[in-house]
């Protein structure tokens, strides 16, 4: 199951409660693609990821039926190791989240967890995390200080080195840039385009730009479903809904 | 004309208030000062080194006092912080917010908070002195205070860990941290100042207080406890000791030396609370 970290999702509903969050939810996601989630707030997005990682079971009352296959396993199956998964399926969120640690520990953080001790070894998976994440060069001679004292577009580009650190397949980005400038979000583009060579990596965006810029397919959700998935070009440039065609263009409602 | 009336008058009003709320800030102050000032202008002169570390003998000495204070933190503290310290972590990660457990609990943690302290001394009477016939004995003290202070401990704990934005617990998960890493590793380093200051104020609260004290750890004012187990005093019932045998000088001096420590030890939490407050943990 090494090589092999496409994710499908068959009939798929989530509930919130009362409120059904996710509407008979399929798609098959690629490894080493980026998917970009477009759609208005509110529609399922951030939830549809969350249940990838199983970020949804810490909230009450989420029930989820259907079929969620990552690497050819159900990982809502009894008995799954959620922290594995976890380890597997990395996230970033929409605000750069360090933990009040120095930049060395927050990367070490993951190795940690999973019994890496060695200095030897943690030295060399954070430089090679924060390599990744095109951090090294700034936060070099700087690895003991507070994580807190980094800008906001390096914290979320620590935060990406963190999630990589991990030594996950699948990335998850909920809205990454949303709380930067420009500059770091072209930053955090071009890094993205180059970690899909290694990752599999489904991105949350309302930015129709940078989901053109940055990724191969696209899936567009509303009120709780996939209206249009497919390749990005196509979507963008001929939408087979009327819907998607609104959305994108901007004359949504 | 009316309106100007009218202008006029709200004028006043305002004036007068101003004035009023200025005086009652006032005598709030001179009360204060008052009573700093006269307790240290009383006692301050009675200072001595005979006092604070000199024998028991002739003349009196808060020798035994300071050192049963200590016994009484140490005890009532070591006891009462991991407790508290657990429940505040139960209540805040492990509960949903709003079940009946919680509310409950959270209910007996306010009564507990409500019991006027003599009634806690009663009933570490009832319990150590007489149904177990330990005797008068500072362990009797520490236990009942531990008790008294647990809600302390508990709502401040239960506050700082409330603090830790939930952004940084979803982060621990994501990297796929268990629930124990998580608290230990992230959420209580985070709480740790505020947790400090919270035993800290504990702390306080066990040196001033005194009600508990009186029935249940003997007041034996002269002799050093040997022990845990030995009866013995503290700096507040000295005050109350000397003030009610005929030693108002020194009840005063001993005032002033609890006075002091409590002072400070309210000026560390708040420094520490400070420094150390929400606004550090996350750049929000």
């Amino acid at each position: 199951m090494n090589e092999q970290y496409n994710i499908t999702v068959k009939n798929c509903d989530l509930h919130y409660g009362d409120f059904q969050a996710l509407k008979g939810i399929n798609i098959d996601i690629l490894e080493r693609e980026v998917t970009a989630l477009i759609g208005p707030s509110g529609c399922g997005k951030s939830t549809f990821i969350k249940m990838l990682n199983r970020m949804n079971d810490l909230v009450e009352n989420c029930r989820i039926t259907g079929e969620i296959m990552i690497g050819g396993q159900d990982i809502y199956a009894k008995g799954t190791d959620v922290t594995l998964l976890r380890k597997n399926v990395g996230m970033v969120f929409q605000k750069p989240n360090p933990f009040p640690m120095s930049i060395y520990d927050n990367i070490a953080f993951a190795p940690r967890t999973f019994g890496i001790k060695k200095k030897a070894e943690l030295d060399g998976i954070v430089e090679q995390s924060l390599k990744q994440a095109g951090l090294w060069d700034e936060a070099r001679d700087r690895l003991r200080k507070s994580a807190l004292s980094l800008s906001g577009g390096q914290q979320q580009r620590l935060c990406i080195a963190r999630a990589l650190a991990a030594d996950p397949k699948i990335l998850l980005m909920d809205e990454p840039t949303s709380a930067l400038d420009p500059i770091s979000t072209g930053k955090i583009e071009d890094l993205l385009s180059e970690l899909k060579k290694d990752y599999t990596i489904v991105i949350v965006t309302h930015n129709m730009q940078q989901a053109t810029r940055i990724s191969d397919k696209t899936a567009f959700f509303l009120l709780g479903e996939i209206i249009e998935f497919g390749v990005t070009e196509s979507i963008f440039s001929l939408p087979k809904d009327k819907r998607t065609e609104n959305y994108i263009t901007g004359r949504f409602g | 004309m009316g309106k100007d009336n009218a202008h006029k008058r709200e004028i006043l009003i305002y004036a007068a208030c101003k004035f009023a709320s200025l005086a009652a800030l006032f005598i709030c102050i001179i009360a204060l000062v008052a009573v700093i000032a006269f307790v240290a202008i009383r006692g301050l002169p009675y200072i001595s080194m005979q006092l604070i570390f000199g024998d028991y003998g002739k003349y009196p000495s808060i020798k035994p006092a300071l050192l049963g204070t200590l016994y009484l933190i140490a005890i009532s503290v070591s006891i009462a912080a991991p407790i508290g310290i657990g429940s505040a972590i139960f209540l805040t990660e492990y509960t949903k917010s709003n079940s009946r457990l919680v509310k409950s609990i959270r209910i007996a943690v306010e009564t507990l908070a409500g019991i006027p302290s003599i009634v806690y001394g009663i009933f570490g009477y009832l319990v150590f002195v007489v149904a177990l016939k330990y005797r008068y004995s500072l362990i009797g003290g520490g236990i009942t205070l531990s008790i008294m202070i647990l809600p302390v401990i508990v709502r401040s704990t239960e506050e700082s860990l409330l603090s830790v934005p939930r952004s940084l617990r979803e982060g621990s998960f994501a990297l796929g941290s268990s629930m124990v890493r998580t608290i230990f590793s992230v959420v209580l380093p985070c709480a740790a100042s505020g947790i400090v200051t919270s035993l800290i104020l504990a702390i306080g609260r066990v040196m001033s207080e005194s009600a508990v004290l009186i029935l249940t750890i003997g007041m034996v004012v002269n002799k050093v406890p040997k022990g845990f187990s030995s009866p013995g005093t503290s700096l507040a019932l000295d005050v109350y000791y000397f003030g009610s045998h005929g030693y108002p000088n020194e009840a005063a001096a001993t005032g002033v030396v609890l006075l002091v420590l409590v002072v400070t030890i309210n000026i560390i939490a708040t420094v520490l609370g400070k420094k150390y407050g929400k606004g550090d943990l996350a750049n929000e």
